[in-house]
């Protein structure tokens, strides 16, 4: 079938290199041709697949073997994916069995490292052992004590106030798989505490948001994550004070 | 003590609040705060109970207090007995019966505006079908005025939103060609930006009014900075044709966006005072959305949807020349799926109306909704049905700074064509003689158009 390729968009299409934006897609009579239709509906697809995507534990857990540290496996209050989208108060609670399992391990430790479902598994499933194979080396060469790594499912970032003060770690570091967006459905968002405790909110966390390949490099993130740890020990708080003081942060 | 007797079983509402939280229709964020009836049977007790509640009581009961709440003294005491004494011996019900009957038209609508408060409005609201909600905004007519004019009937106007995830003055242009090609943007041209700095700002403001002044288009501008930015930018003399600032219906939830009337006063006045306007002198731009007060923890335990009208009592006191509200962009925790989207819009756009609000809607949703575009396409359709004064008009729906999806420059287009409206007229105008669209409105090819020399 010969398509009616929409031919008098030529002229706009020289735009496209100054924003990402669907710009020039062209129209057939006031519609949005088929193709551009189509791409559209791919990228929602994706983001729809990534908000029901599920924890792969099985996978994370032989990745995770290497860092040589106990691993947690626990589960937030919500039962399943209709009510984590409805209830967020209840994603950010531990179950009862959760906070019983965090009891065996409150040893004192610097850092909390927690892996959480959030609105996309698929970011975490996917990005979570490259940003972690570069960033605990350079805690461990920091001489950070690590507490054990916990897998948390059906979590929202709040979550890791319960589970950091459980633990008795002077830090929780977050990595939670953001909300898909149409251009992106596996961006790791990383979310820092000092001090973690139930009741916080989101003034006394900083993020680093957008680690993926095609985003911000693993690299890269473990840099700006390895750097904000250290400014919130030293400077004893996280959060929008952390971020006023050092004009640092905001670099990429 | 409202109460309720349906077979042998006894509903009871201990107070007015109560009764409206209970008589809302279901969705997600009045159950998350605790609000909604516990079932179907209890939901429609509560309805019956409200239609037979006076219009007077509302007076004499507020949902916040007085002492509490600067937004219920200012519905309080600017509510306009004379207005009120047309049909201040009515219930909730009989309220909702005259409302649709043949007889109350636009001209009896704009008299009894003002002896509305928002929470008449919103338990009249509770009680209207969808096709009530429709039917009724498309009896009202709300006119505005700055550099041309909305809400005509038979016109339907578009927020051109370019935005873009640094503020790219290229990236934004680009989107603002793109879209002025496409006819959109007669509402307004308006940016969100990615930093409030007011230099930021500033240079955005100027890079748009001079492509206004260029091709000489009669619309007007905004950047949607915090109102605190555009004031310190007006004072300094920066291009401010419209002052833009996120509402809601508590004292408590507009402290959180940082805002309370006297500062908005000051802004209105302020903007006021710059006179860019040429036919007319509405100089606002509000956003509101169903959610935002529990979103901030500042509810009070009223109803998501009592809480947005409120915000109208605010808009309302400023002459705004756009209210819009963002119905599908706070998330599924408020709004769960294309259901609840639909109907808050409706609720939203009528309540507005015939509080005498130049309402828009922001056809929108976000990726953890369960929601597609065949939902905004419904949508959309209604909102048209409806009389809607404007929506967004984004490229190719999607909005690449904020991540969510709302209208495309081609469903307006749609939207024109299958309801025979037109741009605002000044708007058309300009379209036309800039080949743009024929004198039919249909699209014309895009030439070497002037607006895509010296890019």
């Amino acid at each position: 079938m010969k398509r009616n390729i929409p031919h008098e968009i030529e002229p706009l299409k020289a735009l496209q290199e100054f924003t990402s934006a669907r710009i020039a897609i062209g129209r057939v009579g006031t519609s949005i041709p088929l193709k551009q239709s189509l791409e559209f509906k791919l990228a929602h697809a994706h983001a729809r697949d990534a908000v029901y995507s599920e924890l792969n534990s099985g996978k994370l857990t032989n990745s995770l073997k290497h860092f040589e540290q106990p691993i947690l496996h626990l589960h937030s209050q919500v039962t399943d994916r209709r009510q984590y989208l409805q209830r967020p108060d209840l994603g950010r609670k531990l179950n009862e069995a959760s906070l019983n399992e965090l009891n065996g391990y409150s040893i004192e430790s610097d850092v909390a490292i927690m892996i959480v479902d959030g609105l996309s598994a698929t970011a975490v499933n996917e990005n979570t052992i490259g940003l972690l194979d570069a960033l605990i080396p350079l805690l461990v060469a920091d001489s950070l004590k690590l507490a054990p790594i916990s897998l948390v499912e059906q979590g929202r970032v709040a979550i890791g106030d319960d589970i950091g003060y459980g633990l008795k770690a002077k830090l929780s570091l977050i990595l939670i798989g953001e909300r898909p967006g149409l251009s992106a459905a596996d961006s790791l968002g990383a979310y820092l505490t000092y001090n973690p405790k139930p009741g916080l909110t989101d003034e006394s966390r900083n993020c680093v948001s957008n680690i993926r390949p095609k985003g911000l490099t693993y690299k890269k993130a473990a840099k700006k994550i390895f750097y904000l740890i250290n400014e919130a020990f030293k400077r004893k708080l996280s959060g929008v004070e952390l971020k006023d003081n050092a004009g640092l942060i905001a670099e990429g | 003590m409202y109460r309720h007797n349906i077979h042998h079983r006894v509903y009871k509402f201990p107070d007015l609040k109560t009764l409206l939280g209970k008589a809302s229709p279901y969705r997600s964020g009045d159950e998350l705060a605790g609000l909604c009836a516990g079932g179907y049977e209890e939901r429609v007790a509560a309805q019956i109970t409200l239609a037979d509640v006076p219009l007077k009581n509302f007076l004499n009961e507020a949902v916040i207090p007085y002492e509490d709440d600067e937004i219920t003294r200012l519905i309080i005491d600017d509510h306009d007995k004379a207005a009120f004494s047309h049909i201040g011996h009515l219930t909730v019900g009989e309220l909702r019966d005259w409302l649709l009957s043949d007889e109350t038209d636009c001209a009896i609508l704009t008299t009894i505006a003002p002896g509305l408060t928002p929470e008449m409005v919103a338990a009249v609201s509770k009680l209207m079908r969808n096709q009530d909600l429709i039917a009724m905004a498309n009896k009202c007519q709300v006119v505005t005025r700055f550099r041309n004019t909305i809400g005509l009937k038979g016109h339907f106007s578009t927020r051109l939103q370019p935005n873009h995830p640094t503020d790219d003055p290229r990236g934004v242009a680009a989107s603002i060609i793109d879209g002025l090609l496409f006819g959109s943007g007669d509402a307004v041209i308006g940016i969100n930006p990615a930093t409030d700095s007011p230099a930021a700002v500033s240079s955005l403001l100027t890079l748009m009014d001079e492509l206004r002044h260029r091709f000489d288009i009669p619309t007007q501008t905004c950047v949607l900075s915090h109102i605190t930015t555009t004031l310190q930018l007006v004072n300094e003399g920066a291009p401010v044709d419209l002052c833009f600032q996120s509402i809601a219906g508590t004292e408590k939830a507009n402290a959180s966006f940082g805002v309370n009337l006297s500062l908005i006063e000051e802004a209105y006045q302020a903007t006021l005072s710059l006179k860019r306007g040429t036919v007319g002198n509405n100089v606002m731009y509000f956003e509101t959305g169903q959610g935002s007060a529990l979103s901030a923890n500042a509810n009070f335990c009223v109803d998501q949807q009592t809480c947005e009208v409120r915000a109208y009592a605010v808009a309302r006191k400023f002459n705004p020349l756009l209210v819009n509200t963002v119905v599908g962009f706070i998330g599924p925790e408020y709004l769960y799926d294309g259901k609840q989207i639909i109907r808050a819009a409706l609720e939203d756009h009528f309540c507005g109306k015939l509080l005498g609000l130049p309402m828009g809607v922001d056809v929108c949703y976000t990726n953890h909704a369960e929601a597609d575009q065949d939902d905004m396409d419904n949508l959309l359709t209604l909102l048209g049905v409806a009389g809607c004064n404007f929506v967004m008009g984004i490229p190719g729906s999607d909005d690449i700074m904020l991540n969510y999806q709302s209208t495309s420059f081609h469903d307006a287009l749609y939207l024109r064509k299958v309801l025979g409206l037109k741009p605002a007229p000044e708007f058309e105008g300009w379209l036309i003689k800039q080949g743009i669209v024929d004198d039919k409105g249909y699209m014309l090819p895009v030439r070497e158009h002037g607006l895509l020399k010296g890019f």
